[in-house]
């Protein structure tokens, strides 16, 4: 067990360069997910961690010692592939105790460690098949006791779930969460899937263009996102955002979002806002759980406003419903009960207690 | 009131074949049509071959039908592996093959896991450069070489030439560029996350290329084993050339030169030499191609 640090840490390909100077830090036993769109350098990274990718620039350290030079099997970790990369002519017992037996760890414990493994991953019966006789979820546990076995100072994970059916993935995502309950090895876990970053995390990582964005626990992430990018990222459906601006009425604090619609800030937000320039080009966040039906006898800083929706997506527990403003597209959540469907008017409400505000120029939340 | 008519007789238009069908069908036809005349193509010397090595010369100068054995005898057969001289040719060619195909994988294998998988510098060209060289024609390569070995011999007295072992030499140029070329094509193929997952659990290069490569990779060694098999036991130029003396002559060249005796030819025995010759190849292809069937790949990574 140990921590991970990763200093200034940069990986230039001849022009391009991948990872933009990272630094992060990795507590003991802590699960961390770098999560990001395809191409933001989270696998380049795990990569560089693993000891498959040189570094161009920086330092990474693993349980204190600088690991920049040292090759992958000296560095006392393991990694789970999206495809598994299990060993095709062996069978799921020898697969596991690959790296025990080059090592030359005796019988005795190798044994051991396997059933321990398979036990703990509910394969035992599995143990004499080779991968092509097991499905697809099997393969990925079979690839996961192979990295347990090791008993390593780290585990790496890359995407090691976008092979699975959607049904296996959200089966597989408590089985990892289990397994880290249970050997509690530094993690670090690569996604492009918020929901599976969010899930599992101790702490996310996002990633934008060989940048870190944000690090922080998921509900962080998800309520104080620091920039647009993860706002936007974080969140299914994604967060609305359209333009805006501040203005002041008779001392109060209001947003306006088209001539005819503004909304009255609620105290708390007023205060944190009223120093941002009211001539500044703005953003408006709202996540989608915050524009619900109009009920009424609606609490304070929840405004209602009237919309005709364009498109409904009727989930079972709720409706999620479309509609458009100055251009800009909306989502917002409803009770599958509030009569919302595709072309009527409706009355909907807007929760500015939990209103983000960004500056459209540079995307940083205020 | 009448009882309900029912139609048994099912539908009265005519029932179509859906297109697809139809195509299916006629590929069919066209590709066991081809496959026939193939089939014939490739079969009728081998024939020949079997009829004609079951006559006497008598028969075979007689102007009866060639397609029949009137009189069968086995005394060709009896004739040429009663014969030291044929037992030779066969054993040196026995050596040299299992001498060349070893050296050929030894090579080779390594060769192809080195430019497919160390990317080091100029590998990429190394490994074109691999497969330009096979383009070469072994007719053009034979004079150099013979004047190669004679150089060699004049300077360390090492005498090379009319010696069997020197195809020892001699046909790896044929074998290791083809077989490393083969090989890289089929190491290309093996996922670069099966090497990382070995290295990882802490295999060297080495390690990885034993335990890991060679037998994810057997069915294409296999084939690029029976290759430079074929090819060392086919090989008709370099040994008409480089050796000289019976005793040292391999299969193909010594049918050739102890069978014909100026302008009379020895059909017979030269077409059971022939057929004895072929035995070996044919006897290793059906072997391992069972095995080379079987021990695909499936279930490394995704799919």
């Amino acid at each position: 067990m140990a921590e991970v640090s990763l200093r200034k840490v940069v990986k230039r390909y001849d022009e391009v360069e991948a990872v933009r100077g990272i630094d992060l830090d990795i507590a003991d036993q802590e699960f961390v997910v770098l999560v990001g769109p395809s191409g933001c350098g989270k696998s380049t990274t795990l990569r560089m961690i693993a000891g498959l990718e040189d570094i161009t620039d920086g330092d990474i350290t693993i349980g204190g010692d600088v690991v920049n030079d040292v090759p992958p099997k000296d560095r006392d970790i393991a990694m789970v592939f999206q495809n598994y990369a299990l060993y095709p002519h062996m069978t799921v017992a020898e697969n596991m105790s690959f790296g025990l037996r080059l090592k030359r760890y005796p019988k005795a414990e190798i044994k051991s460690r396997v059933t321990e493994a398979a036990r703990m991953l509910d394969i035992t019966d599995l143990i004499d098949r080779k991968p092509k006789q097991l499905s697809g979820g099997q393969r990925q546990r079979v690839a996961m006791g192979r990295a347990i076995v090791r008993n390593p100072k780290v585990f790496l994970f890359d995407e090691p779930l976008s092979n699975l059916d959607a049904k296996l993935r959200v089966q597989m995502r408590i089985e990892i969460k289990k397994v880290h309950q249970k050997v509690r090895t530094t993690t670090v876990y690569v996604t492009h899937d918020q929901v599976e970053a969010m899930t599992l995390a101790d702490r996310v990582v996002v990633m934008n263009k060989g940048k870190i964005e944000q690090i922080g626990t998921p509900n962080d992430l998800y309520h104080s996102p620091a920039t647009r990018f993860v706002a936007g990222f974080i969140g299914s459906p994604a967060m609305n955002f359209v333009p805006c601006r501040l203005e002041e009425t008779a001392g109060a604090l209001n947003v306006r979002v088209t001539d005819r619609l503004t909304f009255p800030l609620p105290p708390a937000r007023a205060a944190r806002y009223k120093n941002v320039p009211r001539s500044e080009r703005l953003l408006l966040g709202i996540r989608p759980e915050h524009l619900t039906e109009a009920s009424g006898h609606d609490g304070p800083g929840v405004e209602a406003f009237d919309t005709v929706l364009d498109v409904t997506e009727p989930m079972g527990m709720e409706t999620l419903v479309y509609f458009t403003l100055e251009g800009a597209q909306f989502c917002g959540r409803v009770d599958p009960n509030a009569g919302a469907h595709d072309g009527v008017p409706f009355r909907m409400a807007v929760d500015l207690n939990n209103m983000h505000l960004l500056n459209e120029a540079t995307g940083v939340v205020l | 009131m009448s009882s309900l008519a029912i139609d048994k007789s099912g539908p009265t238009r005519k029932v179509r074949y859906g297109s697809m069908t139809r195509d299916r069908l006629w590929a069919l036809r066209w590709s066991y049509f081809f496959l026939t005349i193939f089939a014939i193509f490739s079969l009728v010397p081998p024939i020949y071959m079997v009829i004609t090595s079951l006559k006497s010369s008598a028969e075979i100068g007689a102007a009866t039908n060639p397609w029949w054995v009137f009189h069968p005898t086995l005394s060709n057969y009896k004739e040429l592996l009663g014969s030291n001289q044929f037992l030779r040719f066969f054993w040196n060619s026995a050596i040299v093959s299992i001498f060349v195909v070893t050296l050929t994988m030894l090579i080779s294998v390594p060769a192809a896991f080195a430019l497919s998988r160390m990317k080091f510098w100029g590998s990429a060209t190394l490994a074109t450069g691999v497969f330009l060289t096979y383009l070469i024609p072994d007719s053009l390569l034979f004079l150099p070489l013979f004047k190669m070995f004679a150089v060699i011999g004049d300077y360390t007295g090492i005498q090379l030439i009319n010696k069997w072992y020197v195809l020892l030499f001699l046909y790896p140029t044929l074998t290791v560029p083809f077989c490393t070329w083969i090989m890289i094509g089929y190491f290309a193929s093996i996922p670069k996350e099966l090497d990382e997952a070995a290295i990882i659990d802490g295999a060297s290069w080495f390690q990885t290329l034993t335990r890991i490569f060679i037998p994810v990779a057997l069915p294409g060694i296999i084939a690029a084993t029976i290759f430079a098999f074929t090819v060392s036991w086919a090989q008709f130029l370099y040994p008409l050339v480089f050796t000289t003396s019976t005793d040292q002559l391999v299969m193909p060249v010594g049918i050739i030169t102890t069978l014909i005796k100026g302008d009379v030819f020895n059909w017979g025995q030269i077409m059971t030499g022939a057929l004895l010759g072929a035995a070996p190849p044919l006897i290793i292809y059906a072997f391992l191609m069972d095995y080379y069937i079987a021990g695909l790949t499936a279930g490394a990574t995704k799919g």
